[in-house]
């Protein structure tokens, strides 16, 4: 296992045992209180979007956006919005938890019987999708409270210090 | 694996010169199909043309639907069911059912094949678990399931006579494509370019399921079958090992060039004919060259594999447009010459019409005014760039780079036509093309390879070209001088095979779920009636008991549930807007049924 597999599988775990006790039936309030080099998180220390007034994009909803709109529009549709064969994970994420949305993307989901044939694989060893989880997250997040339309965001904040050295590590 | 290449040429050789005094090959391969349905496009030369002619542009008007019949399955149904003798052999996507109904007791069930499938394939297939149907020969049904295994059913008892594994699913491969039975062969390509998948095209005996032969897409001659100095592309003979010199370090193990397509089958020549697909991954900045033989026209000797001619259509694909639409076989007069054509609508919106026994090019226009990433196709032999299309720098996504979003290029990935098979009339002398109307932006940047992960590389988004609000449209083309006869717009892609008739009758269905017949000269609709679902399978015809019937299968899905399920996003139409691209869950939701068509009886 990659070392940044390992990382992140140990993350989750933890923030699962956490949501275990924390989750509530809606989704915590997704309102950035703090943030760090570029990266917000909500109240919770999740991470989270951050939308400005003019309707400009935090940098992770942007690249976010790429990157869902690369690896998980193939099956769950452009923009979130689901197809004719994976759910829409604009609705999705109204009820899941990061957590839950962590444990999904790493394990994978079946729900295979007579009416169902929902296969997604494990995305756990995938560095295009792992490297950029958070970021997918926050860009899903905020199309599930409808904090951002359809469609690519058109401005957003510039590319925080030290990303491009943490995107260059993760992908090897 | 040269003394193969020996025999092969040999072979070849003999089966050329034997052929005009050979009749029966020719009587095994009827240039249309009749009362039977007995192959993929209803017959080898992949023209999608029936001789019945009972019902016409007269009295199609009052088509009714005669039976239905439900495969229970929800997912996309592409393909078209075969009709041979009294039985009609109907398949379905994953699990990849296969029922075989009797016509003579109202389609009652004679038998159901329903394999055990690992049900991680699902996420693998890209693009919905499609299949595009069955073949027919030497009594058995072929069926290439999802699984990458290759079965062989008594036609009559469903009984497995042989299965055979072609590919590795936990790699990325898959099976899609519809089989095609030449001889005492059967002919499978692979899916899987979105994983890195290295495509190839296989031939197995339609005895045992013993391989016969293998050609790789991309990688040494050894491979790819390509005999260098005899193999020619535009007439000229390929160098030695030209896939891998087109290609820089090893990305061509993972090359992609798969083969999911239709094929087709000329006797006289004893050429089998297909396309490749995507080279991987859809980044073009990280496998620079010309990535052959992605993109290519194969024609190949069907004995033995050996490359006969080639042609790569896009070099070093920066957009996703797939070479794997069908090869049309037609003769047709150009300049008063008869010519031997092979016709191909591709994926990058040119419609090619070549010579198919040389490979020579002889027209490459484009079939949607829309296209825009290339001026054109370079006709000149003179040219250094020969062949070539002449790339629009402002629409190129290796000229703008990684990271940076080209944005308003046609068409898009999903291509001005994707599978949907389009048909000739020889008596119109027309070729009728579903096609799609649709562009995109798209973002290349660098993506990890990890076997049997996605393997992708671009972001993009479609919308329909500026100004417009239909996504499709239903077009004549006359392949002699590479110009549209009429074109009917249709709200949505038209992503359904197209059906010729006789009786001057054109078919075909609408992703909101219509059956259309249209006059073969006019284009004017003369029918319509709104199956349980959108269709994306290819409508065919046959007769029994004296009667012409229609077939084809609804139960939306595959890449056009992906884009067009939610609807289109409309860019131009400022923030915020969805736009008026009204989505096409609001016209139709999923379900697999056959729906039979035929006139009333007095």
């Amino acid at each position: 296992m990659t070392r940044y597999a390992r990382y992140f599988l140990a993350a989750g775990m933890a923030s699962c045992l956490m949501a275990g006790f924390a989750r509530a039936d809606k989704p915590a309030d997704p309102a950035a209180v703090s943030s760090d080099e570029g990266k917000y998180t909500d109240k919770d220390g999740r991470p989270t979007f951050k939308v400005h007034k003019d309707g400009k994009v935090d940098f992770y909803t942007y690249i976010g956006y790429v990157r869902y709109t690369a690896n998980c529009m193939h099956c769950h549709g452009p923009d979130g919005l689901g197809s004719t064969y994976a759910p829409s994970l604009v609705n999705s994420l109204k009820s899941l938890d990061y957590a839950d949305v962590m444990t999904t993307v790493a394990n994978g989901k079946k729900d295979v019987s007579e009416s169902s044939q929902l296969v997604m694989p494990s995305f756990g060893e995938n560095k295009n999708i792992m490297c950029y989880i958070d970021a997918i997250y926050i860009y899903l997040r905020a199309r599930s409270v409808d904090a951002i339309p359809r469609g690519r965001p058109q401005d957003h904040e510039p590319k925080p210090k030290g990303f491009s050295e943490t995107e260059d590590s993760c992908m090897g | 694996m040269s003394r193969t290449f020996l025999t092969g040429l040999l072979t070849s050789a003999a089966l050329l010169s034997s052929v005009l005094t050979a009749p029966s090959v020719l009587a095994q391969t009827p240039a249309a199909a009749g009362k039977e349905w007995a192959t993929p496009a209803g017959s080898l030369n992949g023209q999608r043309f029936s001789t019945l002619n009972q019902i016409t542009a007269q009295n199609a008007s009052r088509l009714q639907v005669a039976w239905t019949f439900s495969t229970g399955v929800l997912r996309g149904h592409e393909g078209a069911p075969l009709v041979v003798g009294d039985v009609m052999f109907v398949h379905a996507p994953f699990p990849n059912t296969v029922f075989a109904l009797d016509l003579n007791n109202d389609g009652k069930i004679l038998w159901k094949y329903e394999p055990k499938q690992d049900p991680n394939v699902i996420p693998v297939m890209c693009c919905d678990t499609v299949n595009r149907g069955l073949a027919y020969g030497d009594g058995k049904i072929f069926l290439h399931q999802a699984d990458t295994t290759l079965v062989a059913l008594d036609a009559k008892t469903g009984n497995v006579a042989w299965s055979v594994k072609t590919d590795d699913p936990s790699k990325g491969a898959t099976g899609t494509d519809a089989p095609l039975v030449v001889k005492d062969k059967v002919y499978v390509g692979v899916s899987g370019g979105e994983f890195g998948v290295r495509g190839w095209f296989g031939a197995y005996n339609t005895a045992d399921g013993k391989p016969a032969w293998k050609g790789y897409s991309i990688g040494p001659d050894s491979d790819t079958l390509i005999v260098p100095g005899k193999t020619t592309e535009l007439g000229k003979p390929v160098a030695a090992n030209s896939s891998i010199a087109s290609w820089q370090g090893d990305q061509w193990k993972i090359g992609g060039g798969a083969t999911w397509g239709w094929k087709s089958y000329d006797p006289q020549t004893n050429l089998i004919y297909y396309g490749s697909g995507n080279p991987s991954t859809w980044n073009p900045k990280q496998r620079p060259g010309d990535n052959k033989y992605s993109m290519t026209i194969w024609a190949r000797d069907a004995d033995t594999g050996a490359v006969k001619w080639l042609y790569q259509m896009t070099p070093h694909d920066e957009w996703d447009y797939d070479g794997v639409n069908e090869m049309v076989l037609a003769d047709q007069e150009i300049d008063g010459k008869p010519r031997n054509l092979l016709v191909h609508f591709d994926r990058n919106g040119f419609g090619y019409t070549l010579d198919r026994v040389t490979g020579e090019l002889l027209v490459a226009a484009k079939f949607d005014p829309a296209v825009n990433w290339a001026s054109k196709v370079d006709l000149d032999p003179k040219s250094e760039t020969y062949g070539r299309p002449q790339v629009v720098p402002q629409y190129s996504t290796e000229h703008n780079g990684e990271d940076v979003n080209s944005t308003n290029i046609c068409p898009a990935a999903l291509g001005t036509k994707d599978e949907q098979p389009s048909a000739f009339s020889p008596q119109t002398g027309l070729f009728y093309v579903p096609t799609n109307h649709v562009c995109m932006d798209y973002e290349p940047f660098r993506v990890s390879y990890t076997a049997g992960q996605p393997y992708v590389g671009a972001t993009l988004s479609m919308y329909p070209p500026r100004g417009d609000t239909n996504m499709g449209n239903f077009i004549a083309w006359d392949a002699r001088t590479g110009k549209i006869v009429w074109s009917d717009p249709e709200q949505f892609s038209v992503w359904s095979g197209a059906l010729a008739t006789a009786g001057d009758v054109v078919f075909y269905g609408t992703l909101e779920g219509y059956l259309k017949a249209v006059d073969a000269k006019t284009g004017k609709e003369l029918y319509r009636f709104k199956t349980p679902s959108g269709i994306i399978g290819n409508v065919m015809t046959y007769e029994h008991a004296g009667r012409q019937y229609v077939a084809v299968l609804s139960g939306v899905g595959g890449w056009a549930g992906i884009g067009l399920a939610a609807g289109l996003n409309d860019p131009h139409a400022g923030l915020g807007a969805v736009g008026g691209y009204a989505a096409l869950n609001q016209y139709t939701s999923l379900g697999g049924t056959l729906t039979v068509f035929a006139l009333p009886q007095n």
